[in-house]
This record gives C-alpha cells, sequence and structure tokens, in this order.
C-alpha cells in the first residue's frame, strides 16, 4: 500500500527511543511519542482501502472525531491512528484480522 | 461536597477548574486528549524538538501562560486524561479509560468539549492528502509533520492564513490559499471586526504575509474538485474572475470555521436552537452557560468564540455552579466576565459573516459528490431520497433512509453540509432542515466495553 512520496513531512525531530513496529506485514522504524498515524505517512503508506469501494483513505480530521483512520493491531484489536502512539513490538493492519471482532 | 465534573481541558475547563479550586473545590476534569490544552493550545509530547514559542507566534504568551497555569493546578484536580466520555444518563457519566468501561456520579457538569472543522464536501475530498485545516496544524504541534510538501489551503476561514504561515515558517510550500467568501463580504463585516482589533490585526498580518511570500491569495473561489490518481495531486477551482485555475499540490487543508462538539450537550439534556449567523445549531443557555439545572457549557464547545471566549465562558460557567451552590455572588468579576464574553462573541459573528459557511455553492454541488465519508453517500442519493413521494425533508429521516450521517464520525463531519442540501432541496432555510440528533456512544466503542456498564 505504497503511494510515490509520503503524504507527511516531518519537519521537526522526536527524541525518544527507536522502537520497531510493523504493519501489513512490512517491518518500520519508529519514534516513541510518534501516532501510528505519522508513521504510517512519513514511510509512504496509506493507512487502509474503504470498506464500501476500496478506494485509499489515510485519515481525514487528525483529532480523534472523523474515525477515519482506524487501523487494526493483533494486540489490541481497533485503534485510532491518529490519536494512539505506537509501542515498541506493535503488530498492525490496516484490515480487520479474519475471524469474528466487534 | 457536591461533585463537580468538567469535561474537556481546554481554556474553558482549566479556567472553570480554576476558578472552583480557589474556592476549596476538587472537580474532576475529564479529557479526551493525552495532555491538557484543548486542540488550538496543544501542547506537543516533551520529546519533539519544536518550537512552539515561535509557531505560536502572538498566541505564544497566552499559549505558555495557560499551561503553567494548569500545571498549577494539576495537584488540586482529579485530572483524567485520555478518558473518552461516550454516554450520560442522568447524574450518571459513562467513561471509556484504556479500554475499560467505568462510571461516574455529577451533582454539576460542566461541558467545555471544544469544536473541530467545518467542512464542505467537493469532488475528491476522500482522497489520502485531504485533511481538516485543524488537523494540518495537529500534525505539526503534536508530531512535528506537514500534512505534504506542497500543501492547498481551502475553505473560508481567519486560520487558512495561520495555518499557511505556520507551515512556510516549518519549511512547506504553500500552493494556494484559496477562500470562497469575496472580498465584498468581508468589507462589511469589517465594523464588527473592529471590536476586538488584536485579532483583526493578526489577520492582516497573516494576508501581509503571505504576500510577501508570493503565495496566491483568492477570495470568492468556487472550489471544483480535488484531482489524483490515489493521492492528492491538484486543486482545481474558479476564481472571482470566472476563470478555472488548476493548483499542483500533494495536499489540501479544508476548512469554514469551527462547529462545536455538542454531541454530550444533547444527551444530557441541552435543547438547540438554529443560529443565522453560524448557519450552526447551537445549544441554549443563560449568559452565564446554565442549559438547565446541574448542566453548564463554555468554551467553542457552547458558541464558537476562541480561546480568550473560552476562557471568559468557563470563568463565568463557574461562578454560576458557585452561586447554585449557594456562594455569594461575586457581581464585579462577572460584570467584567460578562462584557468580555459578550464583545468576543460578537466579534465571531462578524467573523462568521466575513468567513462564511458557503451555503449555495454547497446546495449547488454535483449529484456525484460524496457527502458522507463513512457510508460513501454521495449527493445524489440524498436527493433522490427526497425526490421520491412523499420523500423525507428533515435530516434525521435523510439519514434513516440512506444511512448518511449513520456511520463511524455520527454525523460530525457531513452533518452541516447534508443539513444545508437537505434544505436545498426541499426549498428550506438550514433552520427547517434539523439537526442531527446526538446517540450513545458519542464515539464508537468496543461492545465488550459498553457491556460492562450499558446505558
Amino acid at each position: 500500500m505504497s503511494t510515490d512520496g509520503a503524504q507527511f513531512m516531518r519537519v521537526a525531530t522526536r527524541r525518544g527511543a527507536a522502537i520497531a513496529v510493523e504493519f501489513d506485514g512490512l517491518p518500520l522504524a519508529a519514534t516513541e511519542g510518534d501516532s501510528i498515524l505519522a508513521v504510517l505517512l512519513t514511510n509512504g503508506l496509506i493507512l487502509r482501502r474503504h470498506e464500501f469501494g476500496s478506494e485509499p483513505r489515510s485519515g481525514f480530521c487528525l483529532m480523534g472525531a472523523c474515525q477515519d483512520c482506524w487501523v487494526w493491531s493483533v494486540q489490541g484489536g481497533r485503534l485510532r491512528a491518529c490519536t494512539t502512539p505506537v509501542a515498541d513490538g506493535m503488530i498492525l493492519a490496516s484490515q480487520p484480522p479474519a475471524g469474528p471482532h466487534e | 461536597m457536591s461533585s463537580i465534573v468538567i469535561v474537556g481541558a481546554g481554556p474553558a475547563g482549566i479556567a472553570a477548574a480554576e476558578l472552583l479550586c480557589s474556592h476549596g473545590h476538587r472537580p474532576v476534569v475529564i479529557d479526551e486528549g493525552e495532555r491538557a490544552g484543548g486542540q488550538g493550545y496543544r501542547r506537543p509530547s516533551p520529546d519533539l524538538a519544536l518550537d512552539m514559542h515561535a509557531l505560536m507566534g502572538s498566541e505564544a504568551g497566552r499559549y505558555e501562560a495557560l499551561h503553567r497555569r494548569f500545571a498549577a493546578l494539576a495537584e488540586h484536580i482529579d485530572y483524567r486524561p485520555r478518558t473518552l466520555v461516550w454516554a450520560i444518563e442522568g447524574r450518571t457519566l459513562h467513561l471509556l479509560y484504556d479500554g475499560r468501561a467505568e462510571t461516574i456520579e455529577a451533582d454539576q457538569l460542566l461541558l467545555a468539549t471544544g469544536a473541530m472543522d467545518r467542512v464542505a464536501p467537493l469532488p475528491g475530498w476522500t482522497l489520502p492528502g485531504v485533511f481538516t485545516l485543524g488537523g494540518a496544524q495537529v500534525a505539526l504541534k503534536d508530531q512535528g509533520c506537514l500534512i505534504g510538501r506542497r500543501v492547498a489551503f481551502l475553505g473560508s476561514s481567519p486560520l487558512l492564513l495561520l495555518a499557511a504561515k505556520q507551515y512556510r515558517q516549518m519549511g512547506g510550500t504553500v500552493a494556494v490559499i484559496a477562500d470562497t467568501t469575496g472580498l465584498a463580504a468581508k468589507a462589511t463585516a469589517l465594523p464588527g471586526l473592529l471590536a476586538s482589533p488584536r485579532t483583526l490585526l493578526r489577520g492582516l498580518g497573516g494576508m501581509a504575509g503571505a504576500l510577501r511570500a508570493g503565495t496566491p491569495l483568492l477570495h470568492g473561489v468556487t472550489p471544483l474538485a480535488i484531482a489524483g490518481n490515489g493521492h492528492v495531486q491538484s486543486l482545481l477551482l474558479r476564481d472571482a474572475a470566472g476563470r478555472e485555475r488548476r493548483f499542483t499540490c500533494d495536499a489540501v487543508a479544508l476548512g469554514y470555521g469551527l462547529k462545536p462538539e455538542t454531541q454530550l450537550a444533547d444527551l444530557a439534556g441541552a435543547r438547540f436552537v438554529y443560529d443565522e449567523a453560524f448557519r450552526l445549531f447551537l445549544p441554549e443557555t443563560d449568559a452565564f452557560g446554565r442549559a438547565r439545572p446541574g448542566l453548564y457549557l463554555a468554551g467553542d464547545g457552547a458558541s464558537i468564540g476562541g480561546a480568550d471566549a473560552a476562557e471568559a465562558s468557563g470563568a463565568l460557567a463557574a461562578h454560576a455552579i458557585l452561586a447554585d451552590l449557594g456562594g455569594a455572588p461575586a457581581a464585579a468579576e462577572v460584570r467584567t466576565l460578562t462584557r468580555k464574553l459578550a464583545r468576543l462573541r460578537g466579534f465571531q459573528r462578524s467573523l462568521a459573516r466575513a468567513f462564511a459557511w458557503p451555503a449555495s455553492q454547497i446546495r449547488a454541488l454535483p449529484d456525484d459528490t460524496l457527502l458522507c465519508r463513512c457510508e460513501s453517500v454521495t449527493i445524489g442519493t440524498v436527493r433522490a431520497a427526497m425526490a421520491q413521494a412523499l420523500g423525507p425533508i428533515e435530516v434525521n429521516r435523510v439519514k434513516a433512509m440512506t444511512r448518511c450521517g449513520m456511520g463511524r464520525c455520527q454525523g460530525r463531519v457531513c452533518g452541516p453540509a447534508l443539513q444545508e442540501i437537505v434544505a436545498g432541496a426541499s426549498g428550506q432555510d438550514g433552520a427547517g432542515a434539523g439537526r442531527l440528533r446526538g446517540q450513545a456512544p458519542v464515539k464508537p466503542i468496543a461492545l465488550s466495553a459498553a457491556g460492562e456498564s450499558t446505558p
């Protein structure tokens, strides 16, 4: 799920610890304090494909209101990517895992 | 002692908590955010190398003062960050913290829930790279990121200029600042804008800065489409002279002023009335923010007024709580605050004319424009449902038939445009179309969590 260039451009560095996460099987380097959304959009990825029609989506309001940025965690179910900080070892996916889920 | 609960830790919630503490109370302050400050005075995480002083410009002093005041307050309140209030029934608030549900009782409930961007749809607005104008600022302040390298700022809001300035300052390129309200409407609003010269000067400074930087600054535009293959590549609009113009960009920040987050006020029993200046339904309160006994509203969540008005209205609501608990009235302070709030909210009414909600442009949008981004409902679907014999002419009925406004965001995003489309298709004013009713949970939560305390 890659676009030509990364959507987000980082203009201020983070001093936090380096951590590793995974999204749709792809290993990604992140820094403590990053939101899931910032990690994905600075890495040339999109967040998901829309469930009605499969067009790409990458969030919209960025303040926890529009719910356009849901991703799925193997460990913790559905996450709002714009307001959820990454944690070391997070395994994330753009689609809900197979099987029953809410 | 009475249990006082404040929802929201922006300028309104903080000002209210401060006053209540100074009278010996220890309010609970519930904050959905990670850190106090709200959206406008958002504080970056401590490890982000971001010069907030430079970024906040003339507002830096106020921003820093608010955070100092909150730091001094923290040990005197019961502060609960990262906590969502997802339902209210009677005195009981249903909370969600870290995936766990719990409840809390409030004898006096002050809702200072803030606002989000009001947006108008246009073809292509769901492409990756289109974000709200507020979101463009959050990406910067919260994450140290720009939403793109070459950003178009589109809508009608003084914040278009402010955000564009911050983006230029941080090394971004501004493709265009395009405002749908024409200069004539802005000139008409000028006398009212003089009520707050500080804010007016800030706006004019932003215009001068954009001109100096060579950024195209257009007024009176008609947005036509955001185009791109899988992500934003350009913005197409018609300028005030009627020419079609295309601006190459990789992101669009979209904002038509703010709309209050009123879902909790709705669940708590506030009444709503249509406001012609803002073209929004707003909760009804007295001059102190009382919506009904025990329920108080303050800040942008009650009526859009900006950070200074939020502080004043938070303090007024706290005075009302103290008075309702039998305290001695603080007449002089209340008079000063009331005058200040009236002036600042009056200024916002003038702003709402200078940066108007583009009602006629929205009513004229083509049928294939996506209106509800959650459920993928087009404007044409809504118009077709209404055109049926005995078709609905009220937004909640339209929602039931088309699913527009029924998705994940619960109509927060599409609500104002839906109201305008319904009003337009039925020949009514905005008031006649009605407003989407709030529903619990006000944001989607896991059923397993809700099951622990079902309202």
